[in-house]
């Protein structure tokens, strides 16, 4: 970040700072934010039929006439040059179309990396198949395209590639060596230091001092990466798997040289993404495979190329130092560490986040730096930083209550701060004590011995632990959102957002039937379409936030267009905007019910079929002028069997603060969801690397243990339901907060069950006999 | 025991018709092979009964059950994870038993009969495990699903005929439609939003028991 805009930066934040909270956008409290209808009701899916009935649509499965199927050949190698490309037999092989190399593969410009423009998208900016460079072990260097997927697969295996090697970094040991600093991380300092944190460490009545390391990670989405593209002229239509469909119209638009709206991109379902369905190399691939055959393309990655072709969670070495002083207040805190990372990427994994605002302390230091490999760019998982980075906090903070001989929630509430204690901002909801006061009571947390090893059932070992959950809240700018309201009764809304399981469509759907006063089955909820108004992407979990938002901007303008059209024989006649209210399928004066008239009579008497409004959301100054995050108390009980070193999570909560739920039972799903995602993170999953050629070796689903059914105990979800004052709907998303805290909460449990502190994910058996 | 014997055939099968792919496989990487493909050699007939309906398709030899339905058949429902084995989301009920419709041939499946998601409920008139999964929130993102509902209502079916599990504790007697079982017979079929705890809820809900 340049230092002008960082001066700019600091200027509006102080401005901010000054505007009186009626001023600022969602600081008016949101009157949905406590009213009900059906918000925060369980309802059922809407896309849940088509689900389970296996017509849901995805990406892979839109049928084309003449469509031709691709596969890839990629780089075994990590760094160096093509020296020789054999591709004549490929060419010859029965149904082969053509083979694509960067011989004669369309030029086109680098995809614009993510954050270095408001709708970049890629996940790097190296060239696409445009020169004999090779950045990676597994960046691919052809595509064959055939009649059927089995032509094309056989094809692709008789490509020959030779390479001149050039010296690779694959070792993060050595990478390490020569860390840096990032210029900055998601726009926020790469570091911050208030008071000489190491010299009041030294001097602390109590202190920890620890490393802690974790693993690489990949989301593995049971989907796997897939597009089917077709060319009509000179426009592109993309069936992606998205979170982000308008940001990928516009990126691909700029590496075909294209205008925005000549791309098109569909993403109606995505069969999971956690951070990683955004665009990558294939479906830029596609569509020049597509340009050059004329014919529309299907592309479907393997399980083995989303391994290589798409980043993952990256490798972290962190290390936290807390010195407590005799009241157990803190006098330093200090969580510092290096990410690997590429030059050509722009995800510097935030692990130093969650210590920026957490907890109180008389001096800070967070200072993280990347080391640079030659692999694939790592990306956003599923609360990137925050989720490895509570694991390192949160288990440093349990050791340093039993140095202290304290209860762990206990020293958390004598260091919960008063306001945000790197911003100095207040916050706008913190209720973790709260959470943590429900969860132990529900989890029974007063039965826990706190000295190892005290609890044991045969040869199983029993053990408890909690940890801190914690991710911010966000809201993106730039979204809208547009409502049709028809004289028959229904509303139809629209915005280019995304649909990944997390409950979006429902959800939104419950929203506008409460904003507008109307029945859930009168709306309808249109997204996954870049041709509809500008949505928020599906990431950071903002899209709730950033949605509702726009929502509300376009029912405001619904508001003011209908009281223009009810005009002077209505019962509204005279009211104000601010003066009336949506209910029961009209509006009515809200102090007073009787002065009503619904919206059917309105367009009746208007002689109009349909009213259109759309608007955008206003600017996320909420989130400049508070400290906002979500919060959690995870709570793990853990079984380690005595001779075998085998893991077992026996029970787990998770008890949650994060504004107002507005769905109870795809919330609960989605908080179980982040668990058991943490549960992988902290026994079973790791990327394994080869720190010699930087291949990836263990690129399949049998070596990469995701948890199954097995694995998962019962879980149980409570929340506060504590409405955030300045969020929409009083509502903070959800998506990542319930990954975060939980490897903490496992090893912090293991420790309580066996007496061994494991600061290395995952918690392996070897680790622990 | 009558299922059990079964099993051990079909477990046979899944042998000689893993060894099939790999022969196939092996041969094909040879030139000579490529070009007996170019002469349409590599092509074979095969009717079967899909979703209680009669079809015929001359495909690729190298074409999966998988590929058949989908690309072919035009049957999306049933869907692609991993392509070998590990994940479930391709489960298909072949005769009646379920199975990861990745691993075998479709050429292998002359006059077999076989039971997709689609051929399971339709709409207004869903089968019971597909309505159990909507009720207990069975699923997010809905792509393991498929699977999901055709392998549990295959494994119930397994637990009636009384074949045992890694988790049966008692080989003589009747086995019990317990949650641990669930979870282990089901423990083939990867949720990644870890809709796990509802699939199970959703499972014994249709089994008449309490998870």
């Amino acid at each position: 970040m340049s230092v002008l805009k960082d001066t700019a930066q600091k200027a509006l934040q102080t401005a901010i700072s000054f505007v009186p909270d009626r001023w600022l956008p969602g600081a008016e409290p949101d009157p949905m934010r406590t009213k009900h209808g059906l918000i925060g009701a369980p309802v059922s899916r809407v896309d849940g039929p088509l689900k389970v009935e296996g017509k849901a649509r995805f990406a892979a499965e839109v049928p084309y006439e003449n469509m031709a199927y691709a596969a890839l050949a990629c780089s075994t190698i990590s760094r160096g040059r093509i020296a020789a490309l054999e591709t004549a037999k490929a060419e010859a092989a029965p149904g082969v179309l053509l083979v694509m190399t960067y011989r004669n593969a369309p030029r086109m410009a680098p995809p614009p990396v993510m954050n270095s423009a408001p709708k970049a998208a890629g996940a790097s900016d190296l060239p696409v198949m445009q020169d004999a460079d090779i950045h990676w072990n597994g960046e691919p260097v052809a595509l064959v395209l055939a009649e059927t997927q089995e032509q094309a697969d056989y094809a692709k295996s008789l490509i020959r590639v030779t390479y001149d090697l050039e010296p690779a970094i694959t070792s993060f040991d050595v990478a390490k060596t020569r860390a840096h600093p990032p210029e900055n991380i998601l726009g926020e300092p790469s570091s911050i230091e208030f008071g000489d944190a190491e010299a009041a460490l030294n001097g602390a009545a109590h202190r920890v001092d620890l490393m802690y390391r974790t693993p690489r990670y990949n989301h593995n989405a049971i989907e796997l990466h897939a597009a089917t593209v077709a060319w009509e002229g000179d426009k592109l239509t993309i069936h992606d798997a998205t979170q982000m469909v308008n940001s990928t119209a516009w990126t691909v638009a700029q590496v075909f040289g294209l205008k925005e709206e000549q791309v098109r991109v569909l993403s109606p379902y995505v069969g999971g993404g956690f951070g990683g369905k955004c665009l990558w190399n294939h479906q830029i691939l596609a569509a020049a495979a597509s340009k050059l055959a004329g014919r529309p393309v299907r592309i479907a990655l393997s399980r083995e190329e989303v391994f290589r072709i798409v980043g993952g969670r990256t490798t972290t070495e962190q290390r936290v130092a807390i010195g407590a002083k005799p009241d157990g207040t803190l006098a330093a805190l200090i969580h510092t560490g290096v990410a690997a990372m590429t030059t050509h990427n722009s995800c510097p994994e935030q692990f130093t986040f969650p210590a920026r605002h957490l907890y109180a302390a008389d001096t800070l230091k967070v200072a993280q730096d990347v080391a640079d490999m030659d692999m694939v760019a790592n990306t956003f998982m599923r609360a990137p930083g925050e989720s490895i980075g509570t694991f390192a906090l949160e288990c440093a903070v349990d050791e340093l209550a039993e140095t202290m001989q304290l209860d762990p929630i206990e020293l958390r509430r004598r260091i919960e701060p008063e306001k945000d204690p790197t911003t100095g901002h207040a916050f706008s909801s913190r209720n973790l004590i709260e959470a943590y006061r429900r969860g132990a009571e529900k989890f029974g947390w007063d039965k826990r011995d706190p000295t190892p090893r005290a609890r044991r059932k045969g040869e199983w070992l029993i053990g408890m632990g909690c940890a801190t959950a914690t991710y911010p809240y966000y809201r993106m700018p730039g979204g809208a959102a547009r409502i049709r309201l028809t004289r028959e009764g229904r509303a139809i809304v629209s915005t280019a957002v995304h649909e990944m399981g997390m409950g979006t469509s429902t959800v939104q759907q419950q929203h506008v039937a409460a904003r507008l006063g109307m029945s859930f089955d009168a709306v309808t909820f249109e997204y996954g379409d870049s041709t509809l108004p500008a949505g928020s992407m599906a990431g950071g979990s903002s899209q709730t936030a950033s949605i509702s938002a726009t929502i509300i901007a376009a029912t405001e303008a619904l508001t003011k267009e209908l009281l223009k059209l009810a005009g002077n024989d209505s019962p509204l006649a005279g009211l104000k905007p601010d003066q009336v209210e949506a209910r029961n399928g009209g509006l009515c004066k809200r102090d007073e019910p009787d002065r009503f008239e619904s919206y059917a009579s309105i367009l009746g008497r208007s002689q109009r079929q349909e009213v259109t409004c759309e608007a955008s959301g206003p600017l996320p100054l909420e989130a400049q002028k508070y400290s906002m995050h979500s919060y959690g108390a995870q709570f793990c009980e853990m079984r380690v069997n005595m001779v075998t070193g085998e893991t077992r999570v026996s029970r787990f909560l998770g008890s949650f603060d994060t504004g107002r739920i507005l769905n109870s039972m795809t919330a609960t799903s989605q908080f179980k969801g982040g668990i058991i995602m943490g549960l992988g993170l902290a026994l079973t999953e790791e990327t394994n690397f080869d720190a010699r050629f930087g291949r990836i070796m263990n690129p399949s689903l049998a070596e990469y243990h995701v948890p199954v059914h097995m694995d998962v105990p019962r879980i149980d979800v409570i929340w506060n339901d504590i409405p955030d004052p300045h969020s929409p709907l009083g509502a903070h998303g959800i998506g990542e907060i319930g990954i975060t805290g939980v490897g903490a909460a496992v090893a912090n449990a293991v420790y309580n069950a066996t007496g061994k502190r494991v600061r290395e994910l995952p918690i392996t058996l070897d680790k622990l006999l | 025991m009558q299922g059990s014997i079964q099993l051990e055939i079909s477990r046979r099968v899944l042998l000689i018709s893993s060894a099939a792919t790999i022969a196939v496989n092996g041969v094909v990487t040879r030139d000579a092979a490529a070009q007996a493909a170019g002469s349409q050699m590599n092509n074979t007939e095969v009717s079967f009964v899909v979703n209680a309906e009669s079809r015929k398709l001359n495909v690729d030899n190298r074409t999966t059950l998988l590929d058949a339905l989908r690309e072919h058949l035009h049957l999306t429902g049933t869907k692609k994870g991993c392509d070998h084995g590990q994940c479930g989301a391709c489960t298909v009920m072949v005769d009646g038993r379920r199975i990861n419709s990745c691993l075998t041939l479709v050429v292998m499946h002359e006059g077999d009969e076989i039971t997709t998601i689609e051929g399971l409920g339709q709409p207004g008139n869903l089968h019971p495990m597909q309505a159990a999964f909507i009720k207990h929130d069975g699923f997010q993102c809905g792509y393991c699903t498929p699977g999901q509902i055709c392998s549990s209502v295959a494994m119930l079916e397994e637990i009636k005929a009384n074949i045992p599990s890694h988790v049966t504790e008692n080989l003589t007697a009747e086995t019990k439609t317990t949650p641990t079982e669930i979870r282990e017979r089901m423990s083939g079929n990867i949720c990644r939003c870890g809709a796990y705890s509802n699939i199970v809820d959703a499972i014994a809900e249709v089994a008449g028991t309490k998870a």
